[in-house]
């Protein structure tokens, strides 16, 4: 018990130093630029534009639930203009920035695992190596500005898709008018709740786009290894993207 | 000159190279042959600066590779060439595309690439084949790109892992023309990681076996067919133990 006690708090340690020895290494490839700046281009059209419609289809479908769940909620001790106010608030606080940074946890975060994890055991980072590349500027640093820069703009149209789709769900189900849902949608609005869930955004986009880096890049093995890699990415991104939406709260709403 | 000079190399415990000391001269192609599992290609990357080794170095002109720092890796891997065992070709690139990779980070104008990238792919006659895909290529003609990759930086040391494995006799007797081809017209200097002896015989000056984690035999081609060592005799033959 003692020892299998020790062995996880040993891997704890080396994990969270191998961690930190990733960022800073990436830290250092941030002055050339000359290497990653034409690709940062290519990841943001593949982390944005190619990720987009599933973002947005999830956010439809969120509005309208929404719509339909807070008037079901309010039983007429409410009044319904407040589905605005909810539709509105949820979708900027919460909904919009968690729902589409889980569904690119798995989109994006996998497919960055698996893409370098088999390139790792491929041996072409050895080869960028032996090219005089650093695979932090090649590799790393592209991806993860990419994700810190798209995941905004993609929760920005996500938040905008929901909202959108729960005034229709309002206007056709609800019986409410364009009117009613505007004047809840403006009421308590505050500017924080834009910046902070595109704030938070960037911060998963970081995340999520990291994680997958450095998960790839630690594979080992052959396509068992990059599978495994590929899992922990989806997994270890999506526990640390909840994390991080509690921790934003707890500093940022209080 | 390439010296491994008392190498020592263990992964999560277990030794795999225990003082691998080699000199590779000048202009000659070393070989080293070996039982899989020996570490061949540990001791080459070694040599790159893939792996840092637990004790000993190699020592490249004068550079102990494990004690430079960034820049001085980069610069002593501009000199180097280094054909993977399965190629790996960047899958997202053309054919063109990974031969002029290396030729970009040396800030070459698009001109000199173009040029370079044709003349590498005609000398593994490879002219045509520039836009396509990896996944296009056989793996005989994956070794090839492969090897115009690594000869398009005009280096001073070409080092092949494994250049004719998984290959058909016909293809890997190609490869291995290739590369006393390479050698004939850039001159340099070479070290081949393998254990097929035809090929051994094929492209090497000396040949140096390795053998449980060590140096067993190293001597020029003719003398090792000659070889009285038992190891080194059973291993070329092919005899089982």
């Amino acid at each position: 018990m003692i020892v299998q006690i020790g062995r996880t708090t040993v891997a704890a340690v080396q994990a969270v130093g191998r961690f930190g020895h990733f960022v800073s290494d990436m830290a250092r490839a941030l002055p050339d630029v000359a290497t990653w700046g034409g690709l940062t281009v290519v990841q943001m059209r593949r982390v944005g534009v190619d990720s987009l419609p599933v973002a947005l289809f999830i956010a439809a479908f969120t509005g309208v639930v929404l719509a339909l769940q807070a008037s079901y909620t309010f039983t007429g001790t409410v009044p319904l203009y407040f589905v605005g106010t909810l539709v509105g608030k949820t979708m900027m606080l919460e909904l919009g920035p968690v729902l589409a940074g889980l569904a690119l946890a798995g989109r994006v975060g996998a497919s960055m695992a698996a893409e370098l994890g088999t390139m790792k055991v491929t041996e072409q980072v050895d080869a960028l190596e032996t090219l005089a590349y650093d695979p932090q500027s090649f590799l790393v640093v592209p991806r993860v500005l990419a994700g810190t820069v798209m995941f905004p703009v993609i929760v920005a149209l996500a938040i905008l898709t929901g909202i959108l789709t729960g005034w229709l769900a309002s206007l056709v189900l609800l019986d409410l008018s364009t009117q009613e849902f505007v004047k809840g949608l403006k009421l308590f609005y505050r500017f924080k709740d834009t910046w902070f869930g595109l704030f938070k955004s960037a911060s998963f986009g970081f995340t999520i786009t990291l994680v997958g880096c450095i998960v790839g890049l630690g594979t080992r093995g052959g396509a068992e290894g990059v599978g495994k890699s590929t899992m922990r990415a989806v997994v270890y991104s999506a526990v640390l993207l909840l994390v991080l939406d509690a921790f934003w709260a707890l500093v940022l709403l209080r | 000159m390439i010296q491994f000079a008392d190498l020592h190399k263990a992964f999560d415990g277990k030794t795999v190279l225990a003082g691998v000391t080699l000199d590779v001269q000048d202009g000659e192609t070393m070989v080293i042959i070996g039982y899989s599992g020996t570490g061949k290609s540990v001791a080459l990357k070694h040599v790159v600066g893939l792996l840092q080794p637990d004790a000993g170095d190699v020592i490249v002109d004068g550079r102990a590779v494990s004690t430079l720092d960034r820049a001085g890796l980069y610069g002593l891997r501009r000199e180097i060439g280094f054909v993977f065992q399965f190629a790996a070709l960047f899958d997202s690139l053309s054919v063109a595309d990974n031969v002029a990779l290396g030729l970009r980070r040396r800030g070459l104008s698009e001109d000199e690439i173009a040029e370079r990238v044709q003349g590498a792919l005609a000398l593994v006659d490879l002219t045509g084949a520039e836009v396509r895909m990896p996944a296009e290529l056989s793996g005989g003609m994956r070794k090839r790109v492969g090897i115009a990759r690594a000869i398009a930086l005009r280096p001073r040391y070409l080092l092949y892992d494994e250049p004719t494995t998984g290959l058909d006799p016909v293809t890997a007797a190609v490869i291995d023309q290739l590369m006393v081809r390479t050698r004939e017209h850039l001159g340099v200097t070479g070290i081949v990681v393998t254990h097929d002896m035809r090929s051994a015989y094929t492209v090497g000056d000396r040949i140096a076996m390795l053998y449980e984690g060590r140096i067993r035999q190293v001597a020029p081609v003719a003398e090792v067919q000659q070889t009285g060592d038992p190891v080194v005799r059973q291993f070329i033959e092919g005899r089982p133990g």
